[in-house]
C-alpha cells in the first residue's frame, strides 16, 4: 500500500501541496477533486516520486519511496500522465513499454511480456488495434491504450491523471467501470477526476483538495453530505434517487434566494 | 507510409530493408569505381585484395576513393543518428546536430585549436568532440533550466549556432590559415581527407554507433515523454545526458573530417521516420543506412557532376536532399511531424 505521511511537495519554490496525509487502499477507486490550481496532479507526482518531497514522507509497503530504486517503485505503481507524448508507433509496442520496469539491459520483451500488455489490450478494449499507429487511432482509442501500457505494469497501485478529460461519455463510463474492475481485482486506483457526479457515484472513497490542503477525505456520502464540495467549488450540488441509484447533480448557487 | 504499421507484411518490411541495405552497398560500390578516372570492378577488387601496390589503379583506390566512400559513409551515418538522439532527448522535430548549434560548436572548437597550434590536427576528432558536446549541453541546459518551450530551445539553439559560426568566421579571417587543412568547411565537404585523419574519427563513430544501437530501448521509453518515462523507472536525467553525449560525439566526429554537412541529421530521420515508424531501433539503423547511402551518392555526384572539377559536397546534398525531403512532408497532407 501506498501511504502519504504529511507530505509536502512542490516544484521548487513554495510547496504545492502541504502537510497531506493519505492512504491508497487496494482495493479501492480513490477519487481527488478540487478546483483547478489545487494540487491534484501535484500531489499524484509525489506519490510516484516525480517531485521530491519537500517534507514529510511517501511508504510504499512501509518503506521510504527515497530507499526504493525507480524500477523497484515502477514495480508498485504505474502512472497515467495527464499531457501524453504520441509516438508513431504500434498500439502493441506502446503497451509493451509498460513492461519496462521488469526489464534489465538490454534484454528485449519476452513472451510472458507479450502475454501481459495483451492482456491489457483485452481489458481496455484495445486489443483490435494493436497493429496500429497510435497516431492513427481516435482520441479514445488511445486513451485505452495508455490505460492499457498502465495495465501492463501490473502495479498494486494505479495513479490516473484526467482519464475521463476529452473523452465521449460512452468512453468516460467505460474508464470508470475498467477503475472499478481494477478496484475490485484487488488493486489500489487513484483517479484525479473533474466530473463530480461521476466521482460521487463512482468512486469508494473521495479526498477533496483545496489550493494544496486535504480537506476531506471520506466515503462521497460523507462528503456529499459535509457540503465542503458546495464550498470549495461554489456550487450547489443535489442528490436524487433513481432506479440505477442516488444521482448527483450540480447547479450555480444562486445568492440572495 | 501512413499504413506501413498498420498493414505491413514480414516481407514488405523485408523488402525494405533488403532495398536500403543494397542501396548504401551500390552507392559505396560507385564511389569506389566512378570518378574522374572510372575503375573496373576488378581494378578495384585487386586494389582492395593488395594486388600491385604501384599501379595506378590501386594508388588511386587507396590513396583517394577509399578515404573519400568511407569519409562519406561514416559521416552520414554519424550526422543521421545524431539526430535521431537529439531529436528524441530534446522531444523536438525541429532539433539536429545542424540546427541546434552541435556541428558549429565542434567547427568552432576545431578552427580555434588549429589557429593556436598547426600541429594539433591529429586531436580534431576529440577537440570536436569537445566542442560538440559543450554545445549540446548548452542547449540542454537552456531546455532545462528555464523549462522553455519546445520552440524556445529550437530558436536558442539557432541563435547559438550562428554565435559560434560567427566565431568559426572570426577565427578564419584573423588566421587565414586555420583551416587549411579541411577543405570546404563551411559547406562541408570530403575532398583531400586521408584514412589517417578518418581513423580516429571512425573509432569513436563505430563505438557511439554501437552504444546508441544498444539504447534503443530507453530511447524508446524517453519518447513517451519524462513523466511517463520516470514513472516506468527509468533514470531520465542520466540517460538523457548519456546519449546526447553520443549525439555530440557522433556529430563532432562527423564535423572533424566532412566539415559542417548540417541537413543531413535534420532531414535524413525524418524522411526515415516517415518509412519506418519511430520505434527506435528500426530508425537508428535505417537512419545510420540511409545517411551513409545519401551522403556518399551525394558525393559522388559532386565529383561527377562538373568533372575534372568538383562541387563542395554540401552544395549536392541541399540541391538533391531538400526537394526529395519537401516531397516527403507533402505528401501527406495534414500529417504532423
Amino acid at each position: 500500500m501506498i501511504q502519504l505521511n504529511n507530505l509536502t511537495a512542490g516544484y521548487g519554490g513554495d510547496p504545492i501541496v502541504k502537510g497531506i496525509t493519505l492512504d491508497f487502499h487496494p482495493g479501492e477507486v480513490l477519487a481527488l477533486v478540487g478546483p483547478n490550481g489545487s494540487g491534484k496532479s501535484t500531489l499524484l507526482k509525489a506519490a510516484l516520486g516525480l517531485l521530491p518531497a519537500q517534507g514529510g514522507q511517501v511508504l510504499y509497503d512501509g518503506r521510504d519511496l527515497r530507499e526504493l530504486g525507480r524500477k523497484e517503485a515502477a514495480r508498485r505503481a504505474a502512472y497515467l500522465t495527464q499531457s501524453r507524448n504520441t509516438p508513431s508507433i504500434t498500439a502493441l509496442r506502446m503497451v509493451l513499454h509498460g513492461r519496462f520496469p521488469y526489464l534489465s539491459y538490454p534484454r528485449r520483451y519476452g513472451r510472458e511480456d507479450y502475454a501481459m500488455a495483451r492482456r491489457a489490450m483485452d481489458r481496455t478494449g484495445s486489443r483490435p488495434h494493436e497493429d496500429v499507429n497510435v497516431q492513427a487511432l481516435s482520441g479514445g482509442q488511445r486513451q485505452g491504450v495508455y490505460l492499457a501500457m498502465a495495465l501492463a505494469q501490473d502495479t498494486e497501485t494505479v495513479f490516473l491523471d484526467e482519464p475521463t478529460t476529452y473523452l465521449d461519455v460512452n468512453r468516460q463510463l467505460q474508464t470508470m467501470e475498467t477503475a472499478r474492475e481494477l478496484a475490485q481485482s484487488g488493486k489500489a486506483v487513484a483517479l484525479v477526476l473533474h466530473d463530480l457526479p461521476m466521482a460521487l457515484r463512482g468512486a469508494d472513497r473521495m479526498a477533496v483538495l483545496e489550493e494544496g490542503k486535504l480537506l476531506c477525505w471520506d466515503r462521497p456520502e460523507a462528503v456529499y453530505a459535509s457540503g465542503v464540495l458546495d464550498r470549495v467549488f461554489g456550487v450547489a450540488l443535489h442528490r436524487v434517487e433513481t432506479p440505477h441509484g442516488p444521482q448527483y447533480y450540480a447547479t450555480l448557487k444562486k445568492e440572495g434566494l | 507510409m501512413k499504413g506501413w504499421q498498420r498493414s505491413s507484411t514480414r516481407q514488405s518490411k523485408g523488402l525494405f530493408w533488403a532495398i536500403l541495405c543494397l542501396l548504401t552497398a551500390g552507392a559505396a560500390a560507385l564511389s569506389l569505381t566512378l570518378g574522374a578516372v572510372n575503375l573496373s570492378p576488378e581494378e578495384i577488387w585487386t586494389a582492395l585484395t593488395g594486388g600491385d601496390p604501384a599501379s595506378v589503379a590501386a594508388r588511386i583506390v587507396v590513396y583517394t576513393r577509399l578515404p573519400r566512400t568511407c569519409a562519406a559513409l561514416l559521416a552520414g551515418a554519424a550526422l543521421a543518428a545524431s539526430g535521431v538522439l537529439i531529436q528524441t532527448v530534446l522531444n523536438n522535430p525541429l532539433a539536429s546536430p545542424g540546427v541546434i548549434g552541435v556541428n558549429a560548436s565542434a567547427g568552432l572548437a576545431v578552427a580555434l585549436v588549429c589557429a593556436l597550434s598547426p600541429l594539433a590536427q591529429r586531436w580534431t576528432p576529440l577537440v570536436a568532440f569537445l566542442g560538440a558536446l559543450l554545445g549540446v549541453l548548452l542547449v540542454l541546459g537552456l531546455a532545462q533550466w528555464t523549462g522553455a518551450a519546445r520552440m524556445t530551445v529550437v530558436l536558442a539553439g539557432v541563435a547559438i549556432s550562428n554565435l559560434f559560426s560567427a566565431g568559426i568566421d572570426g577565427v578564419v579571417t584573423l588566421v587565414p590559415d586555420a583551416l587549411n587543412g579541411i577543405t570546404d568547411f563551411r559547406i562541408g565537404g570530403f575532398s583531400g581527407v586521408t584514412m589517417a585523419r578518418l581513423a580516429p574519427a571512425a573509432l569513436l563513430i563505430f563505438v557511439s554507433l554501437l552504444a546508441a544501437l544498444s539504447l534503443s530501448h530507453p530511447l524508446d521509453i524517453l519518447a513517451l515523454g519524462s513523466d511517463t518515462a520516470r514513472s516506468l523507472g527509468l533514470a531520465v536525467a542520466p540517460m538523457r545526458v548519456l546519449l546526447l553525449v553520443l549525439a555530440a560525439a557522433l556529430a563532432g566526429a562527423a564535423v572533424s573530417f566532412s566539415g559542417l554537412l548540417g541537413f543531413v541529421g535534420l532531414i535524413v530521420p525524418h524522411s526515415m521516420r516517415r518509412l519506418v515508424g519511430e520505434e527506435s531501433l528500426p530508425l537508428l539503423t535505417a537512419s545510420i543506412l540511409g545517411g551513409a547511402c545519401f551522403v556518399t551518392l551525394c558525393d559522388l555526384l559532386a565529383r561527377l557532376l562538373f568533372a575534372p572539377f568538383e562541387l563542395p559536397v554540401g552544395i549536392v546534398l541541399a540541391f538533391a536532399g531538400v526537394p526529395f525531403f519537401l516531397w516527403l512532408l507533402f505528401r501527406q497532407k495534414g500529417r504532423r511531424i
